[in-house]
């Protein structure tokens, strides 16, 4: 059986709460089966919202949301079957971890013994077996978590949804539970749509990610694509860390264009959202794209002076002043070689025009 | 290894227990200082009244003062016949001195409290006393008035002998030790506190599981509603709770008596006929509704700081795993808020069940309870041991509740606030 690549589907979904302002604007979202979708956005930007129609517990406004294939709008959340992992957690504080995965199964009316084995199985799967009679209170952060996430796996749904559940965790026990939610997604593959303020986060787990902002998706594609290729200034600036320049086009070919700086310099930029000449442009650059001491075959080749060194361990912060712009950041790793980095200095940095994107001027 | 920690020092050699009491010496001073007007104002103001109040409803001491000869001489009397000669004549000298001392008056109500009649026969041996001659008391005495010569009349003098007595507990659950020594009911006619007991508890009772009832969904609104709503509601709940108590019951006699608001609506919309206009009010209809107004607020105020505290994600929760709104809410939402049920409705019952004001004004006679009662013996009998006996026995109720309710529930799961 082929999967359904509209598993879940919003078609033209509006939302507002208020009737006046629209939280969420036009939206339209395909997510196939089994696929594992992160909404990405600053807060306020609708992704939880969408997670939360999705769920049942908002109505659209406008537009329809497909399961597959099947409009929901109309079902109450109790009926759509789709799993959930809350951002406090929302573990019944009043029941044993048992009880609390137990509770799907029981409103289904499951026997006993299935319920038993199911219960087993799924505590094993988030490796917390053996805590069946603790009551949520006196489990940690990490291992409350965990049995929020085998609660809303145990009935065996077939889309589950994750409202930034690891908000609430340390650093360390973060990034081992993104790895613990990745593998179990790879192990069952269910479909998981999944809600987040960290990037990080977001590439580490995700197949796709939709970028949110403003009540719209920005851009939807791969972890990789979103942070080599962003379509616009936005998602470039929300992604990873970003040196922008602003200025106008002076010339414009298929795969190359020129920039005129508001220094009067001129870089040669690859045109992503460029149509024509003298249009207003913000060209983005990764601070990883930029090299020191670049050969002659480099397109941009220009002088910075040395602002501010920062220390990060495997490699070392430098902010220049290049081409007016005091905020032009560049990574260099940490090797004995370069001793002449100092506050003050300056320094050769060059880039090819590819990786210089020329985007919307936002 | 206790006695390795016993012999733990502090860097000046001194054994570290003592440098931390030494210590901690200033602080508990200090915190004791701090909680003494409190703890002499609850001495003075809560203990001591309560143990008075004890002392009182079991005190007996004054017809054993009043009369030291006779209960001397009614040590060998067996209590079958009419005493002998030497208990009247020590009757006779304790009463003479009584009348001198003009304290008899007193001694006759409480011999009347035991027995019917001692009033008028006391009065009548007080006038002819003074012209009895020396010897055969007995004779002398029994001639005042036929009752002197029934036995019954002694027995009950002998009753009263003890200087502790517990009748008063007796009388309030309508029970009185006969002339053998035995417990045994009043007539049948004549048992009002028990009705009053069982009207007190059921009133109480039905207050509370109205309010129940009704503070529930408020307090459910109020801790869900967007603040600007709730705090207007929360106004709502509380402005009647800052009005004084008797301006809110006599706003009820007006709209319930049978020419008041409500029942002129009724009649207006052509519920009742204008002739035969239902009684709300001085009965037990009143006390139930004016009561249960009253008290709501203390069951909304406990529930709402509780169910404030139930994350609304957790119903979502319910609901996304799968439980219909129903489910969701008597196996997620009611559990967690047991806590404020078992605060609120404890609230509202011990304060209703010792409820006064409202009952006496709106009460009328089906509708007064225990504490109405109490309050006739204080103001009207003056048999002060005997509202003081009933006031603890509905203390001692009140704990037996909170007992009950410890064992049921756990004391530590009520949440106030």
């Amino acid at each position: 059986m082929s999967k359904n690549k509209e598993f879940v589907k919003f078609d033209k979904v509006d939302k507002s709460y208020d009737g006046k302002v629209l939280v969420v604007k036009d939206l339209n979202l395909n997510i196939a089966e089994g696929e594992f979708v992160t909404m990405l956005g600053p807060s306020g930007s609708g992704k939880t919202t969408c997670l939360m129609m999705l769920a049942g517990f908002e109505t659209p406004t406008n537009g329809e949301i497909y399961l597959n294939s099947n409009p929901i709008s109309n079902i109450p959340p109790h009926k759509r079957g789709i799993g959930m992992v809350f951002q406090n957690y929302a573990l019944f504080p009043h029941m044993t971890v048992y009880e609390n995965l137990a509770f799907p199964l029981k409103v289904r009316k499951i026997l006993k013994d299935d319920i038993d084995k199911k219960v087993d199985k799924v505590l094993s799967m988030v490796s917390l077996s053996g805590f069946e009679k603790r009551m949520p209170g006196q489990l940690s952060g990490g291992q409350q978590q965990r049995v929020a996430v085998a609660r809303s796996l145990v009935f065996d749904p077939q889309l589950v949804l994750m409202d930034e559940p690891l908000g609430a965790l340390d650093k360390n026990l973060r990034e081992s539970m993104q790895y613990e939610i990745k593998h179990i997604h790879e192990s069952i593959g269910v479909t998981v749509v999944y809600v987040t303020h960290d990037q990080g986060e977001a590439l580490t787990m995700s197949n796709r990610i939709a970028v949110f902002n403003d009540g719209k998706v920005q851009q939807l594609s791969s972890p990789d694509k979103l942070y080599e290729e962003p379509v616009n200034s936005f998602v470039a600036e929300f992604i990873g860390e970003n040196n922008t320049f602003s200025g106008e086009v002076t010339d414009f070919s298929k795969d190359k264009c020129k920039v005129k700086l508001t220094s009067g310099n001129e870089i040669l930029a690859n045109p992503i959202a460029i149509k024509s000449k003298g249009e207003k442009t913000r060209v983005s650059l990764r601070p990883e794209r930029a090299i020191i001491d670049p050969d002659s075959k480099m397109e941009n080749k220009f002088k910075g002076k040395i602002e501010e060194v920062i220390y990060h361990g495997d490699h070392t912060r430098v902010r220049l002043n290049l081409l007016e712009n005091k905020e032009f950041i560049l990574k260099i790793p940490n090797s004995s070689a370069r001793m002449d980095i100092k506050v003050g200095n300056e320094l050769n940095v060059g880039w090819n025009s590819f990786d210089a994107r020329a985007l919307d001027p936002k | 290894m206790s006695k390795e920690t016993k012999q733990i020092l502090s860097t000046d050699g001194i054994p570290l227990e003592e440098s931390l009491k030494k210590a901690e010496k200033k602080n508990k001073i200090k915190a004791f200082l701090l909680v003494c007007p409190l703890l002499l104002f609850l001495i003075i103001t809560y203990v001591f009244p309560i143990g008075e109040m004890l002392f009182r409803s079991v005190d007996d001491k004054m017809v054993t003062n009043m009369l030291p000869k006779t209960y001397k001489a009614m040590e060998n009397w067996d209590g079958k016949d009419l005493p002998e000669e030497d208990v009247f004549k020590a009757f006779y000298l304790d009463y003479k001195i009584l009348v001198e001392e003009k304290r008899h008056g007193k001694l006759a109500t409480q011999l009347n409290y035991e027995k019917n009649g001692f009033k008028s026969i006391l009065k009548k041996l007080a006038r002819k006393q003074k012209k009895f001659e020396e010897g055969n008391y007995k004779d002398q005495i029994t001639k005042v008035h036929k009752r002197w010569g029934q036995v019954d009349y002694w027995r009950a003098i002998k009753r009263r002998a003890p200087a502790y007595t517990y009748s008063k507990y007796l009388k309030g659950v309508d029970m009185y030790e006969n002339e053998d020594g035995k417990i045994v009911q009043v007539p049948e006619n004549r048992r009002i506190h028990k009705l009053l007991w069982m009207r007190t508890l059921n009133i109480a009772l039905g207050v509370t599981i109205l309010c129940f009832f009704m503070a529930y969904p408020i307090a459910h609104l109020l801790a869900t509603l967007p603040m600007k709503y709730s705090n207007l509601l929360m106004i709502c709940v509380l402005l009647p709770f800052w009005t004084s108590l008797l301006v809110r019951t006599a706003s009820w006699m007006i709209l319930l008596q049978q020419q008041g608001i409500v029942n002129d609506f009724i009649v207006w919309i052509g519920l009742v006929s204008d002739d035969n206009r239902p009684e709300m009010m001085y009965n037990k209809t009143g006390t139930f509704v004016a009561m249960t107004q009253i008290l709501l607020p203390f069951m909304v105020l406990p529930l709402y700081s509780v169910m404030k505290t139930i994350s609304p994600s957790l119903m979502r929760a319910g609901k996304s795993l799968g439980a219909t709104p129903a489910i969701a809410f008597f196996k997620v939402y009611f559990p967690l808020t047991i806590p404020g049920i078992g605060a609120g409705c404890l609230l509202v019952f011990i304060l209703a069940i010792g409820y006064y004001i409202t009952p006496a004004l709106v009460g009328g006679a089906s509708g007064t309870l225990i504490s109405n009662q109490i309050a006739y013996h204080m103001k009207e009998t003056l048999d002060w041991s005997f509202a003081s006996a009933m006031g603890l026995m509905l203390l001692a109720g009140v704990l037996a509740i909170y007992w009950l309710y410890n064992k049921l529930v756990g004391v530590d799961n009520i949440k106030l606030g």
